[in-house]
């Protein structure tokens, strides 16, 4: 690999086993700053289990999991916000009794940084705060397309809406690298089309690593993909080489099976 | 207008308000500890009174009623702040009868700890307004300059308090963790602290309901075990969840008892709120405020 570029991420010979079961095997790839890499893989290929290593929540046996240019490694799931990589949940993970805005504002709380101290004795700078984070959040939801629904719950809006509000929420943490965990899971065609405008755009300002099994969705939207299957890594690339990479099409795609 | 007010109905009108805004107040702070802890806070009237000793008890040493008033908010506040961290902070994730038991043994150690700091209290506290009711004519309408001071205290509380919660970064915050601490923290909001300043906000406010309670009365560790009964059931009937529903339920009761003392008999007054209780939980068993969360399948 390269190694003159600035990474996001890199991770590094990373192994995870739950007793004798392999889960990941030596796994190593990278981010690049502004760039958009898709993790993909059959199912039980290790996406999952690698997307929880990076985000902290399972620790590795061997290996690392390095933010270089943040120049953090190995973070723990709530200190990922605050050093600057925000993520999506599964699913969708909103805030149920919040409304559709309140949910994007709270995605700013890892900035405010003096927290309680400022909140409690500056009482009247956070209203001045929240005002000026109301705005920005109205802002946000304008630029992935769901200003209308601001006012509404989370339970009342159709879930490819709540899906772009997960990712509003995100980036309100102003990250400068995003993960994104199966974002096309659930989505109709045509907002599967809007998610991916939307992504695109991202990677003007950050780098994103989305963990995604919709190929159709990952190959025409990433700078990279990584390819895992049975927990290694067997192949990485642009979209075009690994779609045409012989032992990616019998692994992924069932070929000559 | 002077008969009208000192009229049998705006008398118990008048009496109800005094009493049921106070019963309000301390609903209030249950939910605000139910919210973001979910812990039933049986100490809270004791933790109150508490706070109240330390700072009122100044009084009968020649301090101000206002200085000592702000002293026992903000030993209110330490004294939430602390309990939170030392007795229940240990108790997350563990089945929710153990803060229950903790804090029920906590209030019996409170009671203690007042009864033999300040054993040989048993002067009345002095109210910083007129506790004598205005009359019209030779009629006596139920408000005194205390009762409207009382009235007004509670309202800007309870505004003040949703203002904190409606539109502040810290109520959002304080809300976001109270829904789900764990999406929270992946947010980056420090979940620990706000649960910390909870519990301080409630014992202040708490406390804030325990020296208007004890004004002009004998300063007594039992001065809150009345009312906090009927607070508890205000808050159990408006919901726990809701701070809307334990304002409006904490009125009610203070509105049903001085009618049923009034109209029917002082004895059974007291048992109000449990009339409430069982009336508001036959309607709705959720509680009168709680939402019903709906759930995609």
């Amino acid at each position: 690999m390269a190694t003159d570029r600035a990474l996001s991420l890199s991770v590094e010979d990373v192994s995870v086993h739950f007793g004798g079961l392999y889960a990941l095997t030596n796994v190593s790839f990278d981010v690049a700053v502004n760039e958009i890499v898709g993790l993909i893989g059959p199912n039980g290929a290790g996406k999952t289990t690698a997307f929880n290593v990076i985000c902290g929540f399972l620790r590795p046996q061997t290996g690392v999991v390095r933010f270089p240019v943040l120049g953090r490694e190995n973070l723990r799931p709530h200190q990922l916000a605050r050093a600057g990589v925000a993520r999506t949940l599964q699913g969708v993970g909103l805030f149920d009794r919040l409304s559709v805005l309140e949910n994007v504002m709270a995605g700013a709380q890892s900035r405010s940084g003096g927290g309680l101290g400022v909140g409690l004795f500056g009482l009247p700078a956070s209203a001045r705060g929240e005002r000026e984070l109301r705005q920005e959040a109205a802002a946000m939801l304008e630029r992935v397309g769901a200003r209308q629904y601001a006012g509404a719950l989370p339970g009342a809006i159709p879930y490819g809406i709540a899906k772009k509000v997960a990712v509003a929420r995100a980036l309100m943490a102003r990250p400068a690298l995003l993960l994104l965990d199966e974002p096309a899971s659930g989505l109709d065609e045509r907002e599967l089309g809007e998610f991916a405008d939307l992504i695109s755009t991202l990677g003007e300002s950050m780098s994103v690593l989305l963990v995604e099994h919709n190929m159709d969705f990952v190959m025409p939207l990433v700078h990279r993909v990584v390819v895992l299957d049975f927990g290694e890594v067997i192949a990485a690339g642009t979209p075009h080489d690994v779609s045409h990479n012989e032992t990616v099409l019998a692994a992924y795609l069932g070929v000559g099976e | 207008m002077g008969s009208f007010l000192a009229s049998r109905l705006m008398t118990d009108i008048f009496g109800g308000l005094a009493t049921g805004t106070v019963i309000a107040l301390i609903a209030l702070s249950l939910v605000i500890i139910w919210q973001s802890t979910h812990v039933l806070n049986f100490a809270q009237g004791a933790m109150g009174m508490f706070a109240t000793f330390v700072g009122m008890n100044l009084v009968f040493h020649g301090l101000n009623y206002w200085w000592c008033l702000a002293l026992s908010v903000v030993t209110g506040m330490a004294l939430g702040a602390l309990t939170e961290r030392v007795l229940i902070r240990p108790l997350y994730g563990k089945p929710e009868i153990n803060p229950i038991v903790v804090m029920i043994g906590f209030l019996g150690v409170l009671e203690a700890i007042i009864a033999s700091i300040w054993t040989t209290n048993i002067s009345m506290l002095p109210s910083p307004f007129s506790e004598i009711y205005y009359e019209a004519g030779r009629r006596t309408i139920l408000v005194s300059p205390f009762v409207i001071y009382e009235v007004i205290v509670v309202a800007l509380v309870l505004s003040g308090i949703a203002l904190l919660f409606r539109r502040t970064n810290l109520g959002l915050q304080m809300r976001a963790a109270a829904l789900s601490p764990e999406v929270s923290r992946l947010l980056g909001v420090r979940v620990g602290r706000l649960l910390t300043f909870g519990w301080a906000l409630s014992t202040g406010v708490g406390t804030l309901a325990a020296v208007i309670v004890s004004t002009g009365q004998v300063l007594a560790p039992t001065n809150m075990d009345g009312i906090f009964v009927s607070a508890f059931i205000a808050a159990a009937v408006g919901g726990l969840e809701s701070p809307t529903g334990a304002i409006i339920a904490g009125v009610s009761i203070g509105l049903v008892e001085q009618f049923i003392l009034d109209f029917w008999s002082t004895s059974v007054a007291p048992l109000s709120g449990v009339i409430v209780l069982v009336i508001g939980l036959a309607i709705r068993p959720q509680g009168l405020f709680t939402r019903q969360v709906s759930r995609r399948v």
